[in-house]
């Protein structure tokens, strides 16, 4: 102990929080308790701390008892201590004269007896008397906040969010991995339930990103690195060769059709493998970029073996009419390479987006085995004018008698594929019913065909969307309660030969159905992207047990994550409608914007520093710390820690062989008193 | 190779050609099988219903003697016995209570179960142990031109898929596309066979017998080719009554290992082909 301090007078205050502690803990007990332990100079209990008279008591207390130290128990340090340091300031106290102690999460909510609950409670409060005898006062660091700001993700949610903030004035690097931003929203038809033209709504924006002073666009390019903390983080991203001069090519599409390939033969993504294309394309008609790019996998120019960095090797076969077509502009570049570009940004805005359903993983729905069965995203590109059909609904098998394709006249959309099973996924991707209702709309007025719609529960929550489920019965669409056992083809009656039988259990009229149809629709359901563990990490965010970005709260910080300037929007985050997509694309700038204005951000003081006294120069710590925070002065042999980058983890502490790290908050005497308060209580 | 051999009592009565058509094959692919010392009952199904301690308590006996004889694997043929028998070994290891019960019963006449030996099915056997390379060695006649119907029945991948897929089932098919025949695609691989409803709910039962037999012929199939005792009896011995509520749909119903022993070239009295009620025409002429 050093020399002579000052009389310790810790005011100690345990709330109630309403039922949520003083059901399980009786608080009068533990405030009557820690008023006799050494250097409590009063205790008391009180319903709700947190509320505006509770924070007044303290600073009343504060003024009148001439408390230097202040330990409140109640809830979590991350729901209250900021709320509890600030009363602390404002009485007059430095804010770190305080520590919490959790008796909620960590007693009264997790214990069922009463007696022990309130031991617990008494053995935790004592354990913070102790520690917050030895706390120091600290000082909150500003770190300025960098203005620029990282989108990851062009579909609807990075599109709304991107222009938000240009439209503020700010700078935005939009990053998408695809050639075109769009999204998702891109491939649908209409939209429900206005039934208004996707790409009519959509395709503005698209061209006001593409064309806005303060966005950076940049498709077909990837996230690779993201280093840094909030407000200063360096991005490097690879942008993917396209073997065409985005700046150069006027999307003419000149070299398209004169292409080698007199008829495209290849796959094409876009319209979910039901069309085809050219090695040389563009993905749909109003890409944005409008601009083309070659395919090396199946290009002519391009050997099948790669170059040691993995880039294709270019060849000479063929005869190039694409460039020739392209003629003085030069736009195609067989030697482009994938290149790397870093971005300095100081927040990181991440929508990032979903994939469907593998619908092949529901073998009894006989999706890949039956032809004429389909997914809904194939629908929406089978119904919309520019998919590869024109916008007619035809089989993929079958043909009438004179040859012609065949036009379903019974069609069955099955809800929930992939949704709500604890086979595949639990939890419901609340645009299937919404969106089977439109497709069965659309494919109605297409075909003219029966319309049957299997559900497990209709869900129509939103604006206009139980009356869209009204329009849909007041069409004659069928609906039928019950979860669809199989897709097969046998038959039982001659009605059913040749076509597909859906064979379901009606929980309505309690019997067992067989019904034939032509056309099969899975509402297949919404599940992260296949890399979002990647990208998860990437970011330093977290994910739920369902494998989606994980909010900071569910209903307070629904677009923040649990890492500073890393922020959330659209189906990263659990699926999601397109009015909702945009709401939380619109909140997520918004959040950004509120940094940005700001201009700086007050650092939590619990970093580590070093003791130069002490410091071997081991080295030790530099290669631990997650952050690489921690630097060597090589002209004195000493390691020193860049305060601005370090994160108060603790690892360099607890590994230096010298003990010659201290962190903040955590130094040796204030984690040894508290372990000694939990101890010595019998 | 050398496996504990659990027949069940369909083996020794009405699936006895599935007996008499494995135990020579697995000889001739040079697999070891020791008939268990003293079996019972498996614990069957219907017994698993009534009362799920005592049911396990038999299956378990027979686990224990398996234990006992030192052989770790146990091959049991009759899907009713493989599902019962594996049952027993999820419920001795998921439910303490179930493991003290069964253990009590045990202990009264001297035997103890650990739960640790594996219940194996033939065709897991035939893919995984012995591998489809060994098998088309010993090919004397394939099954050229023959077009099978794969129905595995409902047990063997449901509750427990072990060894295959729940839903499409493939391993009979890649033994019988080895074995040179053309196997049929069709829906109903794992679709109920109408079970112990022929007997009880016949309206029911046969019904599902009729739509197997029916959708076989449909899609051009000779014979079906099962793995269980209790499909090969329902699909074959029932044909004049769904004759006569539905129409003939005469196709006859082996077991996968009779047409093993066909190409494998064995004798007649190793393939029992005479066994079946539906008269086997196809087959004759695969052996002529």
């Amino acid at each position: 102990m050093s020399a002579k301090k000052e009389e310790l007078r810790i005011g100690f205050y345990v709330c109630h929080c309403g039922h949520n502690i003083a059901a399980m803990v009786d608080c009068a007990v533990v405030a009557r308790y820690v008023e006799t332990l050494p250097g409590v100079a009063l205790s008391r209990d009180y319903k709700y701390m947190c509320s505006d008279p509770g924070q007044e008591l303290i600073q009343q207390d504060i003024r009148e008892h001439r408390l230097n130290r202040v330990v409140v128990a109640s809830c979590s340090p991350l729901l209250h201590e900021h709320t509890f340091r600030g009363a602390v300031e404002a009485g007059g106290l430095n804010p770190f004269y305080f520590h919490m102690v959790n008796i909620r999460e960590h007693d009264s909510w997790v214990h069922t007896d009463r007696g022990e609950a309130t031991e617990k409670a008494k053995a935790l409060a004592r354990a913070a008397i102790q520690r917050v005898a030895h706390h120091k006062a600290l000082e909150i660091k500003k770190v300025e906040i960098h203005p620029d700001v990282l989108v990851v993700g062009g579909g609807i949610a990075g599109i709304h969010a991107a222009m938000t903030l240009a439209n503020a004035g700010k700078k935005v690097y939009l990053v998408e991995r695809e050639p075109s931003i769009g999204g998702h929203m891109a491939k649908f038809d209409k939209t429900f339930p206005t039934l208004d033209c996707a790409a009519c709504i959509l395709t503005p924006k698209m061209s006001e990103v593409g064309s806005h002073p303060n966005i950076t666009l940049w498709t077909y390019s990837e996230v690779t690195k993201v280093d840094g903390f909030v407000g200063n983080y360096t991005v490097q991203v690879k942008r993917k060769a396209r073997y065409v001069n985005e700046d150069l090519c006027t999307g003419c599409q000149d070299c398209i059709s004169h292409c080698v390939f007199k008829e495209p033969k290849f796959a094409d993504d876009f319209n979910e493998g039901l069309g085809k294309r050219k090695p040389i394309f563009i993905p749909f008609p109003q890409a944005t970029p409008q601009a083309v790019l070659i395919d090396p996998e199946v290009c002519l120019n391009f050997k099948r073996n790669k170059n040691p960095d993995g880039s294709p090797v270019v060849g000479d076969k063929c005869k190039k009419t694409c460039v020739e077509a392209c003629g003085e502009k030069h736009a195609i570049d067989f030697t482009q390479k994938d290149t790397l570009q870093e971005v300095k940004v100081g927040s990181i805005i991440v929508c990032t987006g979903f994939k469907t359903y593998d619908a092949g993983r529901s073998p009894a729905y006989g999706y890949g085995n039956y032809k004429n069965v389909y997914t809904a995203l194939e629908v929406e590109r089978l119904v919309n004018a520019s998919g590869p059909t024109g916008g007619e609904v035809i089989l993929r098998e079958g043909k009438n008698a004179d040859g012609s394709p065949k036009t379903p006249k019974s069609i069955g959309i099955i809800h929930c594929v992939g949704s709500r099973d604890k086979k595949t996924n639990l939890w419901c991707s609340r645009v299937c019913c919404m969106y089977s209702m439109k497709l069965a709309h659309l494919l109605r007025e297409h075909t003219g065909a029966e319309m049957y719609n299997f559900y497990i529960d209709m869900r129509t929550p939103g604006k206009g969307y139980e009356e869209f489920y009204n329009k849909l019965l007041e069409e004659g669409t069928h609906f039928i309660r019950g979860r669809v056992g199989e897709v097969t083809d046998w038959a039982m009656t001659p009605e059913e030969e040749g076509r597909l039988v859906i064979r379901v259990e009606d929980t309505l009229a309690g019997v067992v159905r067989r019904i034939p149809v032509d056309m099969v629709v899975l509402a297949t359901g919404l599940e992260p992207q296949a890399d979002a563990g990647e990208v998860r990490r990437l970011f330093n965010m977290s994910c739920g047990g369902d494998g989606w970005f994980l909010e900071r709260h569910p209903k307070l910080a629904p677009v923040s994550t649990f890492t500073d300037g890393v922020f959330l929007a659209g189906c990263c985050q659990g699926p999601k409608d397109i009015p909702d997509t945009v709401a939380q694309a619109g909140a997520a700038a918004a959040e950004a914007l509120v940094l940005i204005d700001k201009g700086y951000i007050e650092q939590e003081p619990n970093t580590a520093h070093i003791l130069e006294d002490e410091c071997s120069g081991c080295k030790s710590c530099i290669p631990l710390c997650p952050y690489t925070a921690i630097l060597f002065d090589e002209g004195r042999k000493k390691a020193y820690i860049n305060e601005a980058l370090c994160k108060g983890c603790g690892t360099c502490v607890g590994s230096c062989p010298s003990a010659s790290i201290v962190q903040n908050l955590f130094d040796d005497q204030e984690i040894f008193s508290e372990i000694e308060g939990v101890l010595a209580y019998d | 190779m050398k496996y504990a051999y659990f027949p069940g009592c369909s083996l020794k009565g009405t699936g006895r050609a599935y007996e008499e058509s494995l135990l020579p094959v697995m000889k001739h692919l040079g697999v070891e099988l020791q008939e268990l010392d003293d079996w019972n009952c498996c614990g069957a199904t219907a017994y698993m219903a009534v009362d799920e301690g005592k049911a396990c308590a038999a299956a378990a006996r027979n686990l224990a003697i398996a234990e006992k004889s030192g052989l770790q694997q146990i091959l049991a043929p009759c899907s009713a016995c493989y599902l019962v028998l594996n049952k027993t070994q999820h419920y001795l290891h998921e439910y303490p209570a179930m493991r003290q019960t069964v253990s009590r019963a045990l202990a009264t006449v001297g035997l103890r179960c650990d739960g640790s030996s594996a219940v194996r099915h033939p065709l897991d056997v035939l893919i995984n142990d012995i591998g489809l390379e060994a098998v088309k060695q010993k090919i004397t006649r394939p099954l050229k031109g023959l077009k099978v119907a794969p129905y595995y029945g409902c047990q063997i991948v449901r509750p427990y898929a072990t060894f295959d897929d729940q839903s499409n089932p493939t391993t009979m098919d890649r033994l019988l596309e080895t074995l040179g025949a053309t196997v049929i695609k069709w829906p109903l691989k794992t679709k109920c066979c109408g079970g112990s409803l022929t007997g009880t709910l016949p309206e029911a039962g046969l019904r599902l017998s009729y739509i197997l037999l029916k959708e076989a012929i449909k899609r051009g199939a000779d014979v079906i080719a099962t793995v269980c005792p209790l499909c090969q009896f329902n699909l074959d011995a029932y044909h004049p009554k769904i004759a006569a509520k539905w129409e003939p749909v005469p196709i006859p119903t082996v077991y996968f290992s009779q047409l093993m022993g066909l190409a494998f070239g064995l004798p007649a009295d190793q393939v029992v082909l005479n066994r079946g009620m539906v008269p086997m025409k196809p087959l004759a002429a695969a052996m002529a």
